[in-house]
């Protein structure tokens, strides 16, 4: 994405393409093409493994609401006091078997 | 078919157009940039359904079912926090506010931020306010959050830089002299940002962003690969993304090799071979706007050259669109027709793995 306001720019690019983030599984995808270089249809392939459903029900919100609050790995519509933010990261680090540096970090702090 | 199909120009003017008249312009567009890249030309089938995405008549159209890709971005993430330079709305809020909002209310699949100069030498100054601010931000952020700056190598040279400024010199015939400055001040730019990078991964960072690589030509850019070759091998576990400035790199210096590849002159399948070989997890190729030329024209231009860059890459290929570049009109409040359109053109036919 790039320079442009944001109703123009990111809400038109979301709306058209975007997988929609937390709102189904478009960060997850991500994390493997950021940590494993992987493809798009790779990695949808991949997640879609992990999480046990079709690469269609990624985006699926009927699906991945659901699974996403059962797995609790945040959502963008959060409970009070749920899963969030760091411990929602650390969880998909366990789920998709990859390393987040920040989580990572914050293990190490945690251990001390 | 209908006789005439409202579209852009590059500018972002509105014009009507024959459906004769953009078909003309789609295989122009293609065959110039073929023509640049040394590349082959979108074929007859691509070019109609590059035809039917424009010639679609809703103001904005979309990518079908189980077509959608992944959406990064160069600061965007604070766009509600931005300036008018930015396309930001100017509201007075905190740049985590305008990150969450940005991933939970827009459901963006990243997001990022950076200084609001968008350099990494400014960022020296004020490296723990960066780090602070992207660590407690991290902290809240479900979905991957980069750190994204510009190489922007135009910042050392004088007089805002301890180095002789090349456009001073070139044209007084000094080139040897030209191409000394510019050395040493990649040399000085790939320590910055080797620096800078160790540090953001000590704290924790999930990826960072090169953006608009090699803006001051081809020693820019080989400052970039270099700072990339050594974050990677230090600090594995942080994503690079390395996302460039031009369709092909300026000479600026015009003699600079990186392992044995003159840069000057690379355009976008061959860019991408280069982050690939140094550890970039994900290449983002920014194909130039005419914008004299119609929406037409510069998205098959823009299609086909990222069309044979993702043919050619092992790692995932997120094109820079914002104004601009990639077929976006070069204005502010970007038109979402032609967005919509060139998201849609470059997922389908250019096979993107991301935007």
């Amino acid at each position: 994405m790039g320079t442009g306001d944001p109703f123009g720019m990111p809400v038109t690019h979301i709306m058209t393409a975007g997988m929609g983030g937390i709102r189904t599984a478009g960060d997850l995808v991500a994390w493997m093409q950021m940590t494993r270089r992987m493809k798009l249809a790779d990695a949808k392939g991949y997640v879609a493994e992990k999480l046990g459903v079709d690469v269609m029900d990624l985006v699926d919100e009927d699906v991945m609401y659901p699974l996403r609050k059962e797995l609790g790995i945040g959502t963008v519509t959060p409970e009070a006091g749920g899963p969030e933010g760091i411990l929602a990261k650390c969880r998909v680090a366990d789920l998709l078997d990859i390393e987040i540096n920040s989580v990572n970090r914050f293990k190490a702090q945690m251990a001390k | 078919m209908p006789d005439t199909i409202s579209t852009r120009m590059g500018d972002g003017e509105r014009v009507k157009m024959s459906p004769e008249k953009i078909m003309d312009e789609l295989r122009a567009g293609s065959e110039n940039a073929a023509g640049m890249a040394r590349i082959p030309v979108l074929t007859d089938d691509e070019i109609e359904q590059l035809y039917d995405i424009i010639a679609e008549p809703g103001r904005v159209v979309s990518v079908p079912h189980g077509h959608e890709l992944i959406m990064t971005d160069d600061g965007i993430a604070e766009c509600f926090v931005g300036t008018e330079a930015d396309g930001g709305s100017g509201i007075s809020i905190s740049r985590q506010a305008s990150v969450l909002s940005y991933e939970r209310g827009l459901a963006a699949d990243t997001g990022s931020i950076g200084h609001s100069d968008y350099s990494f030498k400014p960022v020296k100054a004020i490296l723990d306010v960066e780090l602070q601010a992207y660590h407690t931000i991290s902290m809240l952020t479900t979905a991957p959050l980069f750190y994204g700056s510009q190489p922007n190598m135009g910042l050392y040279f004088q007089p805002d830089g301890p180095f002789p400024n090349p456009a001073d010199m070139m044209p007084v015939g000094k080139i040897k002299e030209a191409q000394a400055a510019q050395e040493d001040a990649a040399e000085k730019l790939c320590a910055d940002m080797v620096s800078i990078g160790k540090e953001f991964n000590a704290m924790g960072c999930e990826g960072f962003n090169f953006d608009t690589a090699g803006s001051t030509g081809d020693a820019e850019l080989y400052a970039t690969l270099q700072a990339a070759r050594q974050l990677k091998q230090y600090a594995p576990d942080m994503a690079i993304i390395i996302g460039m400035a031009s369709e092909f790199v300026l000479g600026m210096h015009g003699e600079i090799m990186f392992d044995e590849q003159r840069l000057a002159g690379l355009f976008p399948h061959d860019q991408v071979k280069l982050a690939e070989s140094v550890g970039a997890d994900i290449f983002g190729p920014a194909i130039n706007v005419d914008t004299s030329k119609s929406f037409a024209w510069n998205l098959a231009k823009a299609v086909t050259m990222v069309k044979e860059t993702v043919a050619r890459a092992e790692i995932p290929v997120h094109p820079n669109v914002g104004m601009g570049v990639c077929g976006i009109p070069m204005l502010l409040e970007v038109p979402i027709d032609c967005v919509s359109r060139a998201s849609k053109a470059l997922t389908l036919i250019g096979k993107a793995d991301g935007l």
